[in-house]
């Protein structure tokens, strides 16, 4: 009898290291060894460190205003979040990464996984990975190699924490001893899919570590906690459970909200976010080829102002036909926010969400459907995303959306979009 | 009399090129091809000749992954036709070798300069008379960014 050989499942999880950090250097070399931040929307948290960061004891999601003393005793130098920038490295990446492998399922902005069952000597492999993407987008990274996704992002997680791996860790190379050994040191928590609440109960059975969650019978914990985290039992062991998804589903929801730079009282001011912020909602449904049959709005005063008066409401508007168009979706956005609003309260965010969402090919056709009117309104919306794609995001836009935007977020530091736009290049000196 | 015969939306024809092509845009650009009306009068003399117009993008841009843009300031690489204002086409990926253009980043700054290579160190040269050679030394902080495949000049 003819035995097939058994070929061991090998899945990558690639990781850019302080991936927001690592665009602004690059086209800042002089930041480089430099503590550097990146702040979220209007500058409230941090949401990227560089190391010397991470290394001076600055958590993920502090607050930047509690941290300005130490930014100024340290040299910390910010950035408000720079997403254009971030999201072309991003394509980049990800495309050098697709060449890589067969299979790719871009996990998030930074990170992916790669399937790499049956090549042969991955290690090698993976350095070459980070070196091409060293040297074609600049962007460092980390890889780690597992049987399973679960353990791919802990081998993931070992490469960016113990330099001795040289940014690769391949658990498959891994003798089961030395495994076990790298599994007892990392806590239950930092599992991929163990959330804080599971990992509080799964302390309460004395399973702290990685390795105890491993050797946890899978009977017991199927019935404390169900068949998900019995299949992470399952990946632990080195049986892959999850599969790459390759193609993201289309959004079932679109939601775009922003807090606003100052606080905004008078509807006209309000008026001109929800247009704004409608229209990039309506823009990203139209990329991805989409339709929206309803359209909630959302209003807030400062709910960390507790001595102010507080209100918030929120209101869906169905539309008659789904639809694309940004003239239809804002018109059904102001009538929700002239519903909510209320005169005498400072109001600090708002923002529209898009739902019930189809495929634009499976749009459906009623009796009363002006095709001649769709198709117009089509072909507007298509010359209207091809040129702010070319001339730059928001050169045409609907006038109710304001030319001054007093409301606009505070991104006191953003750097320059130098992959996307023509005058923001960096500078080249002669 | 003119008959015309129009391929339907989604012709087993394109499906079949739809299969074949991993090539999107020419998949779109052939589909295109397909579904045009197609006269039963004499045929254009050019259909053989079809090309496709020059794109500067596909000539000057080698690997999209890679390929940056930077604007030049300083006059210091003008005898290499190199002026202030250029936009440079720079490829990380392209090996720096002696001779070539290269951004390099010299203490935290970009430069454009020609890299030599000789036996006592690598050198930044600059393409006028005015501006001296670069001699790198080891302590120095220098790496090359990239390197310069084209620079557009506008007259």
């Amino acid at each position: 009898m003819i035995q097939k050989p058994v070929i061991r499942r090998a899945i990558a999880l690639v990781d850019c290291n302080n991936f927001y950090v690592s665009c602004e250097r690059l086209f800042r070399p002089d930041l480089e060894g430099r503590p550097v931040v990146i702040l979220s929307n209007n500058d409230g948290c941090v949401v990227s460190r560089s190391q010397e960061v991470k290394d001076l004891g600055v958590p993920m999601a502090a607050p930047w205003f509690q941290l300005k003393d130490m930014a100024k005793k340290h040299g910390i130098i910010a950035f408000s979040s720079n997403y254009t920038l971030y999201a072309d490295l991003s394509n980049r990446v990800m495309r050098l990464l697709s060449q890589f492998s067969p299979e790719q399922e871009v996990y998030s902005i930074d990170e992916c996984f790669l399937e790499l069952t049956g090549m042969k000597e991955l290690t090698r492999y993976a350095q070459h990975m980070r070196s091409t993407l060293r040297q074609c987008v600049g962007i460092p990274v980390c890889v780690g190699i597992a049987a399973s996704k679960t353990l791919a992002k802990l081998a993931n997680h070992v490469a960016k924490k113990q330099p001795g791996y040289n940014g690769v860790c391949n658990f498959n190379e891994l003798p089961e001893d030395q495994l076990d050994a790298l599994l007892d040191k990392i806590s239950a928590g930092e599992i991929w899919g163990v959330g804080r609440r599971t990992s509080l109960r799964l302390q309460e059975m004395r399973i702290t570590t990685a390795l105890a969650l491993k050797r946890a019978p899978a009977k017991r914990i199927r019935a404390e906690f169900g068949v998900v985290l019995e299949r992470t039992v399952a990946e632990l062991n080195g049986t892959a459970c999850l599969e790459l998804d390759e193609i993201t589903p289309p959004r079932s929801q679109i939601i775009c909200s922003r807090s606003f730079g100052v606080s905004v009282s008078n509807l006209p001011e309000l008026e001109q976010a929800v247009i704004a912020y409608t229209s990039r909602a309506a823009e990203k449904l139209r990329s991805q080829h989409s339709l929206a049959s309803c359209i909630q709005v959302s209003l807030r005063t400062n709910l960390h102002k507790p001595q102010e008066p507080q209100y918030q409401s929120a209101i869906t508007v169905p539309l008659s036909a789904a639809s694309d168009d940004t003239r239809l979706l804002c018109r059904a956005a102001l009538s929700g926010l002239r519903h909510l609003y209320r005169s005498g309260y400072a109001y600090q965010k708002t923002g529209v969400m898009l739902s019930g969402i189809i495929a634009a090919a499976e749009r459906p056709r009623t009796l009363f459907d002006d095709v001649a009117a769709q198709e117009k309104s089509g072909a507007l919306m298509t010359t209207l995303d091809q040129i702010n794609r070319r001339m730059g995001s928001g050169t045409v836009q609907l006038l109710g959306e304001g030319i001054r935007k007093n409301w606009a977020m505070k991104q006191r530091n953003m750097s320059r979009r130098y992959t996307t736009e023509l005058n923001e290049l960096a500078t080249a000196h002669a | 009399m003119q008959l015309s015969l129009t391929l339907p939306r989604r012709s087993s024809a394109s499906v079949l090129l739809s299969m074949t092509h991993p090539n999107k845009e020419l998949f779109y650009r052939q589909r295109a091809l397909l579904r045009r009306a197609v006269p039963a009068g004499f045929p254009s003399p050019a259909d053989d000749y079809v090309g496709q117009r020059i794109s500067l993008d596909e000539h000057l841009i080698g690997r999209r992954e890679s390929t940056f843009f930077m604007r030049v300031a300083g006059d210091s690489m003008r005898g290499l036709g190199i002026f202030d204002g250029d936009l440079l086409v720079v490829d990380k990926a392209l090996p720096a070798t002696h001779g070539c253009v290269v951004i390099a980043v010299v203490d935290g700054e970009f430069t454009v300069k020609q890299l030599l290579c000789t036996p006592e160190g690598q050198v930044l040269r600059a393409a006028h008379p005015d501006y001296p050679d670069m001699h790198i030394k080891p302590e120095q902080d220098f790496t090359i960014w990239g390197v310069v495949s084209w620079n557009v000049h506008k007259h």
